[in-house]
């Protein structure tokens, strides 16, 4: 039993342990003013973990007794993380200069939240996820309060805090409770022991867990953090928020419910169908009312959620594979959007009010385009790629005979294109009040590139995501 | 011209005009210039290509034709399918006859941000045209859907005061509408294997599913069509849009409603189609009767106009579920008729329009005396829609009820008091607008039509009296398609045990074509 662990299918996380340590160490000795070469060594360190995870062994490979796993499905979701990451940091380094907040911790921050995201998605126990759920959390609750003489950031900060270690402790009872009528805490343990049937103390504890990590992807009805964290966290961290952790919640999600509790699918799948479908509602209703473009997202991300949740509650293998490809589309469509929010500054001084943008299409017209490409997309409005998203996810559902979710869905994204057409509107209709200032060229780029990706490249990509998302999901479901 | 595309290329002209607009740059004055002769041409050649479409077209074949097929996405079975039938051939061409009309009913009209403009006029052109010859499910929701932008732009940049209102409640009705069609949609793939519609077309349906597939797809070709009572987007949409915009919406896009309708509801769907004929025919009706009425209280003539195409096309579906040779028949020349006698009565309004700037009726009269061949063009255009013989609406309206009449006298009496109802309005409307006192200083002043306007009511004004005086020309190209269709529909039906195989209905007792004897009247 004493025997050495393999590295090797861990190496990209002990690459990025150790990276994340050293950058820690420059920072540390460089002092004030080494936030560009912190930045650009963390997305340096992101790349090349990156490049080590697609150098990684092929195929299953467990490693450290079991509580690790390396996957076609985790290197997935792990470059969709690794991908937000980078942007994200890449478009916070103006912004953090601008806001006068230039501190090297943040990139460090932010690397160590992607570890933990990283070691999340390859949990195959429940102690190694809860560990690498808390190595994320902890760090995010520090950058959403990381503009500290800001009220509303430590507001921020401090209420997902408080909200989080709650969903934590309801995490860790429903693992305990687990445990405790099952006997293991291994991921393929557990799913031998309840192939012929769970007691009722596994499903309350299965519920639990389920509720905790709903917290994280901020799923109806454990959103309530999600407006209120993402106004008053720093732009750049909201758009940081917006995308990773959520790529690695719902990835973790769905290795638990169908990994271990894979048999258990009946009980889940009434979870996460009325999560799904509440979750459409009110991020469809929750916006209508908001002014501010921040709060905007935040029940845009929260009705996006129940979207992906929609193909999750197929409980099939396409319904897996349509949650990682309406995940990819949303990351490149919420990196869009955040960078063009992150430009949204009048004589220097950030704004974010959907009003803000009146006659952007006069001044910017490049940039009032490529915003009115995502808000398409967002609202699933075809040919951009937001619609393949929705495809994906709801011809799953529908092959499951989940018709009234699927009309739940499609009724709800009606209602959410009032809010998109909004900042259409007011980019286009409207007349310009005060003119916004010229972008930075690497918002620019980013905001170019997502757009272009979002319309037309996507179509030309559908069949390599659509094939890297399916071997994902078969590797999942083929793991079982 | 076997070897050349020339449905993809009449289809994405438009677009790769859109991207030469684009790219022009320099003085405002000279973009605006430029773009709008760019698009003229460009919608004009487009018009020239599409007219090989027409000769390319053996009408006596009832089949799709000039079919093009790539794979497209293997991943999902989406192949990229295009091909016209007898139905859809007439609307390919309708889009391209009226968009050169709308850039230059839009020469003067539109004044800021005239490259935004063309460009969105253009797209929208390609949008409405690969709708119409898309044959693949996803590549029709997917043009089907793309309508939306373009429009929503058209109405909400260039539009009227209470633009933003009627762009934000054409999109989400829309929308609705279609998302459901969506999940039709998929849960038909699910079921058939393939997106190709032309196997759907044969593809036979369990009978309980149809009925849900029914209503999702006629909920979405009912918010287009507008069928009543999910009309209630259309007057906002027409009042606040531009002319150019207004004449798109009436003259095409409603079509794209009742396209759906045949291709989707009726072919795919037969069993479906005859249970809820009754359902229809109510909708139909009270369309007919209530947005007369509701036309007839308007004092906003491009209101009542836009009453009047609710109006029009209750026809159109009426004519549809039918289910008969008649009904059909002149359920497609109805919305032919509609395409061009409704696209020129807006540009009729947008010219006085331009002139006034104001909409009301009130403001105008006694312009016949000042302005007489806009009144002679005006008049022709109002019998037209009136459904006067000689003219394109006559027979439209005429075979439909003759289609009716057979399913139920009830019906067809009701939907005759359209006629009456019509008359009504339409001759107060040109009552108020040109006879009477000329005596308001402004309206003296107005200018008859000048030559531009001339140039493009002349080619509208020839296809409604051409329609009207030998519809044959028309019909011809449609019927062996409508033919099939109803030995499909009646085929299944019997397969089905609907209707009894000894017994046809009536409108199989009439084999000879109906439509030429309204004709040989005039």
């Amino acid at each position: 039993m004493a025997t050495f662990p393999d590295l090797a299918p861990a190496l990209p996380e002990i690459f990025l342990a150790c990276a994340s340590m050293a950058l820690l160490m420059i920072g540390v000795f460089r002092g004030e003013g080494s936030l560009r070469l912190v930045s650009w060594l963390t997305v340096a360190s992101f790349i090349a973990t990156g490049f080590l995870l697609l150098q990684g062994p092929e195929g299953r490979n467990v490693t450290f007794n079991g509580l690790f796993v390396s996957d076609s499905f985790g290197t997935f979701a792990k470059l969709l993380i690794l991908i937000a990451s980078s942007l994200a940091v890449i478009l916070s380094v103006n912004y953090l200069e601008k806001e006068r907040v230039a501190r090297f911790e943040y990139p460090v921050l932010i690397a160590l939240a992607t570890l933990g995201m990283l070691a999340m998605v390859s949990a195959n126990d429940l102690i190694s996820l809860y560990v690498g759920l808390e190595l994320q959390s902890l760090a995010l609750y520090v950058i959403a309060s990381f503009k500290r003489d800001v009220a509303k950031s430590t507001e921020a900060g401090l209420k997902y805090f408080v909200l989080g270690a709650l969903s934590s402790g309801l995490l860790l009872y429903g693992a305990s409770l687990v445990y405790g009528f099952a006997g293991t805490t291994s991921f393929d343990k557990l799913a031998a022991v309840l192939e012929g049937g769970a007691s009722v103390g596994v499903v309350i504890g299965m519920v639990f867990v389920a509720a905790g990590l709903a917290f994280k992807i901020s799923a109806v009805p454990f959103h309530m953090w999600t407006p209120d964290v993402y106004e008053g966290a720093p732009t750049s961290v909201t758009a940081f928020f917006a995308v990773a952790p959520k790529v690695a919640a719902i990835t973790l999600f769905i290795r638990v419910l169908v990994g271990p509790f894979g048999d258990l699918a009946m009980q889940w799948q009434q979870v996460i169908q009325f999560c799904a479908g509440a979750s459409m509602i009110i991020g469809a209703l929750g916006a209508i009312q908001q002014k501010n473009i921040k709060r905007l997202m935040a029940y845009s991300s929260i009705g996006h959620i129940g979207y992906a949740l929609v193909g999750l509650s197929a409980g099939s293998e396409e319904g897996v594979r349509g949650v990682l490809i309406y995940m990819a589309i949303y990351l490149a469509m919420n990196v869009g959007v955040f960078a063009v929010i992150l430009s949204m500054r009048q004589s220097g001084r950030a704004v974010e009010e959907v009003a803000d943008l009146a006659g952007l299409s006069k001044t910017h017209p490049m940039l009032a385009f490529a915003m009115a490409v995502f808000m398409w997309s967002l609202a699933g409005v075809p040919p951009a790629a937001g619609f393949w998203g929705k495809w994906a996810v709801f011809l799953p559902a529908i092959q499951a005979g989940l018709y009234p979710l699927a009309i739940v869905g499609v009724i709800a994204s009606g209602i959410s294109c009032f809010y998109y057409l909004r900042v259409i509107k007011a980019m286009y209709f409207d007349d310009v009040t005060e003119p916004l200032d010229r972008p930075t060229p690497t918002a620019g780029f980013v905001v170019a590139g997502a757009a272009l990706f979002v319309f037309p490249v996507y179509i030309v990509f559908l069949s390599p995501i659509t094939s890297g998302a399916a071997a994902a999901a078969a590797a999942l479901f083929g793991a079982r | 011209m076997a070897d050349v595309p020339i449905l993809s290329l009449t289809t994405f002209l438009p677009l790769v005009g859109a991207l030469f607009i684009l790219l022009i740059r320099g003085e405002q004055e000279a973009v605006a210039r430029n773009a709008k002769s760019v698009a003229l041409w460009t919608s004009v050649i487009t018009f020239i290509v599409s007219l090989f479409i027409l000769t390319g077209f053996d009408p006596s074949n009832p089949g799709f034709q000039l079919v093009e097929e790539v794979a497209w996405l293997p991943a999902f079975n989406i192949a990229y399918i295009k091909g016209v039938d007898g139905i859809s051939i007439w609307f390919v061409l309708a889009s391209t006859l009226l968009t050169p009309i709308c850039v230059l009913a839009s020469w003067d009209a539109v004044e800021k941000r005239v490259k935004e403009f063309m460009i969105a006029l253009l797209v929208l052109e390609t949008m409405l045209i690969g709708m119409f010859t898309a044959l693949d499910f996803v590549l029709f929701y997917l043009f089907f859907e793309g309508v939306l932008l373009p429009m929503f732009l058209l109405i909400g940049v260039w539009g009227g005061p209470n633009r933003v209102y009627a762009a934000y409640k054409f999109f989400i009705y829309t929308f609705i509408g279609s998302v459901l069609m969506l999940l039709a949609i998929l849960a038909m793939y699910l079921t058939a294997g393939t997106m190709d519609m032309r196997v759907m077309v044969d593809y036979p349906f369990p009978s309980n599913m149809q009925i849900w597939l029914w209503l999702a797809f006629f909920i979405a070709f009912a918010v287009k069509t507008p069928i009543w009572p999910a009309h209630t987007w259309l007057p906002f949409a027409h009042v606040e849009a531009p002319t150019a915009g207004s004449v798109m919406l009436a003259g095409v896009m409603l079509k794209m409603g009742g396209y759906g309708l045949i291709r989707a509801n009726v072919q795919m769907l037969p069993e479906a189609s005859f249970f809820f004929q009754d359902v229809v025919f109510f909708m139909s009706i009270a369309a007919i009767i209530y947005t007369s009425l509701v036309a007839l209280a308007q004092s906003d003539m491009k209101k009542m106009i836009a009453y009047s195409s609710v109006a029009h096309m209750g026809y159109v579906s009426m004519g549809i579920f039918a289910m008969n040779q008649q009904g059909l028949d002149g359920a497609m020349f109805q919305m032919l008729s509609h395409t061009f006698v409704s696209a020129a009565l807006f540009l009729c309004i947008g010219v006085a329009y331009n002139r006034l700037h104001t909409r009301e009726m009130a403001a105008y009269g006694g312009m016949a005396k000042n302005m007489p061949r806009y009144a002679v063009v005006f008049a022709i255009f109002m019998f037209a829609s009136v459904g006067l013989p000689g003219t394109s609406g006559f027979v439209g309206e005429f075979l439909t009820m003759l289609g009716v009449f057979q399913v139920s006298t009830w019906y067809g009496m009701l939907s005759a008091t359209g006629l009456v109802l019509g008359a009504a309005y339409m001759l107060l409307l040109f009552r108020k607008l040109f006879f009477g006192k000329l005596e308001k200083p402004e309206v003296k002043a107005m200018s008859d039509l000048s030559a531009r306007e001339v140039a493009f009511f002349a080619p509208l004004v020839a296809i409604v009296i051409i329609m009207g005086v030998y519809p044959a020309s028309f019909q011809n190209v449609y019927n062996p398609t409508v033919e099939k269709i109803l030995a499909d529909h009646q085929a299944s039906l019997k397969a089905a045990g609907l209707i009894e195989a000894g017994a046809p209905k009536t409108a199989e007792l009439r084999t000879e074509t109906p439509a030429t004897q309204p004709a040989s009247e005039n």
